[in-house]
């Protein structure tokens, strides 16, 4: 049989091949010739024969018939077969096969060898892909070489260490005292991967942290000799002294500062020298610098420390190179909540990335807008948030809507009122990127807003020329119509106003749509309904609402029926029916906005949120009779009196209500019972759930403050049902 | 690091390395799903992706495409800096490197490879201690081979 064909040959053979079809012939022939030959189990020829397995393999060809060849060449003493022996079965074994056990007593072998090249490739193999059972069997060989004074060896023993402990965690005792010494290397090969496994140490056991803060001292000198050393033209990287050790480092150096105090405090110096002084012109000095960030805004550092990682932050921010923004915008993102005043520095610039081409930078910052987002800014950020739900792509609008919605609920103010409902508006028009129960909080929201009115109406209506597929806008635009519908042709607009009829026309577009579910036609009908009080066609109002008097849709022949009967017998109740709807009284939201804590929010005094279990007595000599009385006219209002020196009462009513504080009376109770503090608090009480209300007295008495707290229940059931 | 691929502009593997255990039918998934991730982007994107639950780091190098995937508290700046040293290593060792000599030669770019990262973390940091090991390795293949029989 003449000799299989060189590996280069057969490379350069399949490269020829014109077809996929003729690829895959070339394959099988070729596999079978190898097929054949490993029958003959040919010593000579195997390696070149599994090396051209792994070419096929790798264009995606099945090759599992050599992994029993790769397993043979391992344990051949040729260095060659070896090399292509562990090559193969690092791509054609995984864990899972059986086979790959049987590796194990060569892999042993192997670790003992002379030669340390040889030792270095069971290392490595072990380390990519070595099993439990495997990492289990060959723990004690690796700690072994853990120990060798051979750097070569050494390094690698510390990575294989570190795969062994990630497959088994329990071995990591074991490799405890060799980790010794392992920092007083001189070899940055050892350096290095000693470090990640201290890192790794680190991270899986506490106890092993408490162990190892102690190198802090340590790790903090060898970073400061990387960074002072001259010139190393070994480790030089565009004259930065080893950034891959650096970094890892400051790795472990967040993980061992992280809640504790003293290791924090012993690094605090040389984070500081590392900010400052590594050269930000390329992007290994970058690395380095993030590396930082991410380690001083993790540990407990001193305040100046942050502020100058924030601003570190914020530099890259402004950095030509747009993965120095990304990373800056992600980091940014993970410390918006702790450190809140400082990112706020850098709206603008965060706010400008919103125009960024990239797609990943773009989310970043609109993400990072929405969590700066805040009373003082509402107004500035709501523009540019709206011009960018406008212009930004489908895949941002659905995140983008929800995020202006939020905020827009969150910090609308009254005097925001319009800016609100534009920015509420932008959503619905949107799309249907908006949740189901918008459309009322929407229309409530527009309601309120009276010098909206014209506005709104004219815009929806516009929105609803071009798109009635979006149920959510088409509802609100409907539902804003018919109230709203004199606004719209009464020449309020700045633009061309539609006729009564073009209106009517596009409400009737609505019924008979199959795009309109049937909400939306009831929504269409009703508003049609409402027209006939503003409008003048009064006649073709009639026409269509007596159409709709035998529609299949019972909602709709209902409503219809109801409106047809308002024409016929009760048209003298028809205007004072259908006129516009009064400001409505904002409900609580339902959904995942914060539960509204109702305790502290009018009184500036501090007040805990948590609150101890009510005590029902009060420990000391406070009395606290309640005295109830409600008014009549308003059965919400209940007032409370008390006797005592009482400087602050905030009270906490379960979450069922909410509470209108009104301010107290007055600061101090005289003393002496010879008056009295009053405060009105006024309780929302939808549910009509039985008012119990906890009471917590913070005052001061003879010159000591004094808190204590006591629970109300006997409120008359008069005043909650 | 999860794992490594490098890939031509059509879509070609040339080299992949898992650090990870997972099936050969997982691991043609994946590589074909990222590849046409990646091969979609713009050129003037950012290197760095969020790709299901990984981290990918990716850099284009002439025709060819180096692309890791990092863990969540890898630092995507030096990986950057962990694929250019990969580049320089095969650029010395090959000579002006270009897309054929990693086809034709994938096994010494593995080998290269397995010299300077171990278990998906570099096991060595300077670049002269890695190109030395390969020499040294190299030239105890060519001790031990039978002439003329491997390549």
């Amino acid at each position: 049989m003449p000799a299989p064909i060189r590996l280069r040959e057969l490379i350069r053979t399949i490269r020829t091949a014109r077809t996929q079809a003729e690829e895959r012939e070339m394959i099988q022939k070729e596999c079978a010739a190898i097929r054949s030959s490993f029958r003959e189990e040919d010593n000579t020829y195997r390696c070149r024969n599994v090396a051209k397995l792994l070419y096929m393999h790798m264009l995606g060809y099945p090759a599992h018939f050599g992994q029993l060849e790769c397993l043979k060449l391992i344990a051949s003493q040729k260095f060659t077969d070896k090399r292509i022996g562990y090559l193969g079965a690092m791509l054609l074994l995984d864990e899972r096969q059986d086979v790959h056990l049987l590796m194990t007593n060569c892999i042993k072998n192997d670790l003992n060898h002379s030669t340390q090249y040889v030792q270095g490739l069971a290392l490595c193999t072990l380390g990519c892909m070595g099993s439990s059972e495997m990492c289990r069997d060959l723990a004690g060989e690796v700690e072994k070489l853990l120990k060798t004074s051979n750097s070569y060896l050494r390094k690698k023993a510390a990575l294989c260490a570190v795969h062994v402990i990630r497959k088994v965690p329990e071995l990591m005792e074991m490799f405890l005292p060799a980790t010794k010494n392992l920092l007083s290397e001189k070899n940055h090969g050892v350096l290095h991967t000693s470090v990640v496994l201290l890192t790794e140490m680190c991270e899986r056991s506490p106890d092993m942290l408490a162990h190892f803060r102690k190198l802090v001292p340590q790790l903090v000198r060898i970073l400061k000799n990387l960074i002072m050393s001259g010139y190393s033209p070994e480790h030089d990287v565009s004259g930065i002294s080893d950034p891959f050790l650096q970094v890892r480092i400051l790795r472990l150096l967040r993980i061992l500062g992280k809640s504790d105090d003293d290791s924090s405090e012993a690094m605090n110096d040389i984070l500081a020298q590392v900010a400052t002084n590594t050269e930000t012109s390329k992007n290994v000095g970058n690395a380095i610098l993030y590396e930082t960030v991410l380690t001083i805004m993790d540990i407990k550092s001193e305040s100046g420390l942050r502020v100058l990682a924030i601003n570190i932050l914020g530099r890259f921010l402004l950095n030509n190179d747009k993965n120095i923004r990304y990373v800056a915008l992600t980091s940014l993102l993970k410390t918006v909540q702790t450190d809140h005043n400082a990112v706020q520095r850098h709206r603008s610039t965060i706010v400008d990335c919103l125009k960024d081409l990239d797609v990943s930078i773009k989310r970043r910052a609109m993400e990072l807008s929405f969590a700066l987002v805040n009373g003082n800014n509402i107004r500035g950020m709501m523009k540019e948030l709206l011009y960018f739900l406008d212009s930004c792509d489908p895949e941002f609008k659905a995140d983008c809507a929800s995020g202006v919605f939020l905020a827009a609920e969150k910090y609308g103010t009254d005097s925001l009122t319009s800016l609100h409902v534009t920015a509420v508006l932008s959503c619905v028009l949107a799309g249907s990127y908006v949740r189901d129960d918008s459309v009322p909080n929407l229309i409530q929201l527009i309601t309120n807003s009276v010098e909206m009115h014209a506005y709104t109406v004219q815009r929806l209506y516009k929105a609803l020329l071009d798109d009635i597929s979006q149920q959510p806008l088409v509802q609100v635009a409907s539902w804003c119509i018919g109230e709203y519908g004199d606004l719209l042709v009464s020449g309020q607009c700045e633009e061309e106003e539609p006729i009564q009829d073009e209106v009517l026309d596009v409400l009737e577009g609505l019924l008979v749509s199959n795009l309109s579910t049937p909400v939306t036609r009831g929504y269409a009908l009703t508003a049609i309904m409402k027209l006939s009080t503003r409008f003048s066609s009064v006649n073709r109002i009639k026409k269509v609402v007596s159409i709709y008097g035998s529609s299949i849709d019972v909602e709709l022949q209902q409503r219809a029926v109801e409106y047809n009967a308002l024409f016929k017998k009760y048209d003298h109740m028809r205007p004072a029916l259908l006129e516009r709807m009064p400001i409505m009284e904002k409900t609580a939201t339902n959904g995942p906005t914060e539960i509204v804590q109702t305790n502290g929010e009018t009184e500036p005094s501090a007040v805990e949120p948590k609150h101890p279990p009510p005590v029902t007595q009060p420990a000391n000599q406070v009395r606290t009779p309640y005295s109830g009385s409600y008014s009549e006219q308003d059965s919400s209002a209940v007032t409370t009196q008390f006797s005592h020196d009482i400087i602050t009462f905030p009270p906490s009513v379960f979450q069922t209500f909410q509470l209108q504080l009104l301010s107290p009376s007055s600061n101090v109770v005289p003393a002496l019972n010879q008056g009295t503090v009053t405060q009105v608090i006024r309780v929302l009480n939808p549910q009509k759930q039985q008012l119990r209300m906890r009471i917590k007295l913070t005052y001061t008495h003879k010159g000591s403050p004094v808190q204590d707290l006591a629970e109300v229940n006997n409120f008359p059931p008069q005043s909650w049902q | 690091m999860q794992f490594m691929l490098l890939f031509s502009r059509q879509g070609k593997l040339r080299l992949q390395k898992w650090y990870v255990p997972l099936s050969d039918k997982e691991r043609k998934k994946i590589s074909r799903d990222l590849v046409q991730t990646i091969l979609a982007r713009k050129p003037k994107m950012c290197s760095f992706l969020e790709w299901r639950d990984l981290k990918i780091v990716y850099k284009r190098y002439a025709s060819l495409y180096f692309c890791c995937a990092v863990e969540d508290q890898d630092n995507e700046l030096i990986t950057l800096e962990i694929i250019h040293r990969y580049v320089e290593l095969l650029d010395k060792y090959f000579g002006s490197v270009c897309e054929l000599d990693i086809i034709f030669n994938f096994e010494k770019a593995y080998f290269i490879l397995d010299e300077f990262l171990l278990g998906g973390e570099a096991q060595e940091t300077s670049k002269k201690n890695v190109l030395k090991a390969i020499e040294q390795a190299d030239l105890l293949q060519e001790v031990s081979q039978t002439p003329k029989i491997f390549t």
